[in-house]
């Protein structure tokens, strides 16, 4: 028996967990803040990955498991597959969410034009500032992505792109 | 006019079987498996929030966590800061969504938390025992809880009340509907108990007050 809870509890509680390490914990120290957030996705993601993938066999190699996240995980968690997944080859993996839940309640200024990546920490202006905290709640989600995969014995980065809002893309780097 | 006699909870939660159905659920393991997350990192950060923790409003942390000041004690008043917030705003969502009218009193009002609340959000059904003689205190019971699935306290931290989200949620969502109380822990299954108790005390019941004066 699938047990189940309101949407809205797991809203919550990610909500409240991004406020309370940015706001009061790290308030001054938004990498630190980040880092923790990214923690616990991690160990989110390690557990998740373990309980989805009890009865399968090991991932032949690294695209197997990257489709795997794209589609029995993300479905598992999101309830919707990751809609275009494309690579280099070398790596790099970019996995696009058109529709990303958890974003798509966030209000975002449209003119946000200075806002590439998670990775941007300068100076806050006040367009970047609407992008620091949507990137803030990014990376829970990368660190579930980054947890799963190291369970999966595949040590990676994670980072968020939002240059295309709404889509969101997740770029996978495997470190070698 | 008669006052209107309280239903129990059972009649209640009948009426509203079938809730709005925009009201979508999720598998509970991500919630659990975050929740857990998160008290493991507090249980981790904790040495290096010290400073955060001595800005706070030492009356608000007597308040909370009365003597117990280690490190779990923290950890318990940081969930139930969090519970708070997080009960604030569940409460519109609760009574938007679930057709309840107003509660006659504060028996009604632990019935609906109960048997509807608890049910609509985290997918399980409380009881409601130990009413005192004024009917100001209760302890709400839960048998199952999706917050400690998979989860075992080791010894080393007996003291953490690790579901403490759960009664801040619970003040917060009161708070709203104006009713101050006091929540706290009298069993928990965690450390050993056979059952999650809450015990619920209201301690003010705060009036509505009508904005406008009504000679403007």
């Amino acid at each position: 028996m699938v047990r189940e809870v309101s949407e809205s509890c797991v809203d919550s509680l990610m909500t409240e967990m991004v406020a309370c390490y940015c706001n009061r914990f790290y308030a001054n120290k938004p990498e630190l803040a980040a880092r923790r957030i990214e923690a616990i996705g991690y160990q989110v993601g390690q557990q998740l990955s373990e309980r989805y993938t009890m009865e399968r066999p090991r991932f032949g190699d690294h695209l197997e498991a990257i489709k795997f996240i794209c589609k029995d995980f993300w479905s598992e968690v999101f309830k919707k597959q990751i809609d275009n997944l494309k690579t280099n080859h070398r790596g790099t993996f970019v996995l696009q969410d058109n529709k990303f839940p958890w974003l798509a309640r966030m209000s975002v200024d449209p003119s946000t034009d200075n806002v590439s990546s998670v990775e941007d920490y300068s100076a806050p202006t006040a367009e970047s500032k609407a992008a620091q905290a949507m990137s803030m709640h990014l990376y829970f989600p990368c660190g579930i992505i980054r947890g799963a995969l190291s369970n999966l014995g595949i040590p990676c980065a994670v980072s968020a792109d939002i240059s295309s809002l709404p889509a969101c893309s997740f770029v996978v780097r495997i470190k070698a | 006019m008669a006052p209107v006699a309280p239903r129990s909870g059972d009649a209640i939660f009948a009426n509203i079987e079938h809730v709005n159905c925009s009201w979508t659920v999720q598998n509970a393991e991500l919630f659990t498996l975050t929740y857990g997350a998160i008290v493991r990192q507090l249980l981790t950060d904790l040495e290096e929030v010290d400073e955060v923790n001595k800005q706070l409003d030492q009356m608000y942390i007597y308040e909370l966590c009365s003597t117990d000041t280690s490190d779990q004690g923290m950890v318990g008043v940081w969930h139930v800061l969090m519970g708070y917030n997080i009960g604030i705003r569940l409460i519109d969502e609760f009574l938007a969504k679930s057709n309840v009218s107003s509660c006659v009193d504060f028996r009604e009002t632990a019935e609906v938390i109960a048997k509807v609340g608890l049910k609509m959000f985290i997918g399980v059904t409380a009881s409601v025992t130990n009413w005192n003689a004024e009917g100001t205190c209760c302890s709400i019971v839960l048998e199952d809880n999706p917050l400690v699935d998979f989860v075992e306290l080791p010894d080393t931290y007996q003291g953490l009340h690790y579901c403490n989200i759960l009664s801040g949620v619970i003040r917060g969502a009161l708070d709203m509907v104006s009713m101050k109380a006091e929540v706290t822990w009298l069993r928990d299954a965690l450390r050993g108990d056979d059952v999650f108790e809450l015990q619920v005390k209201l301690l003010k019941q705060v009036p509505e007050e009508y904005p406008y004066k009504d000679d403007e």
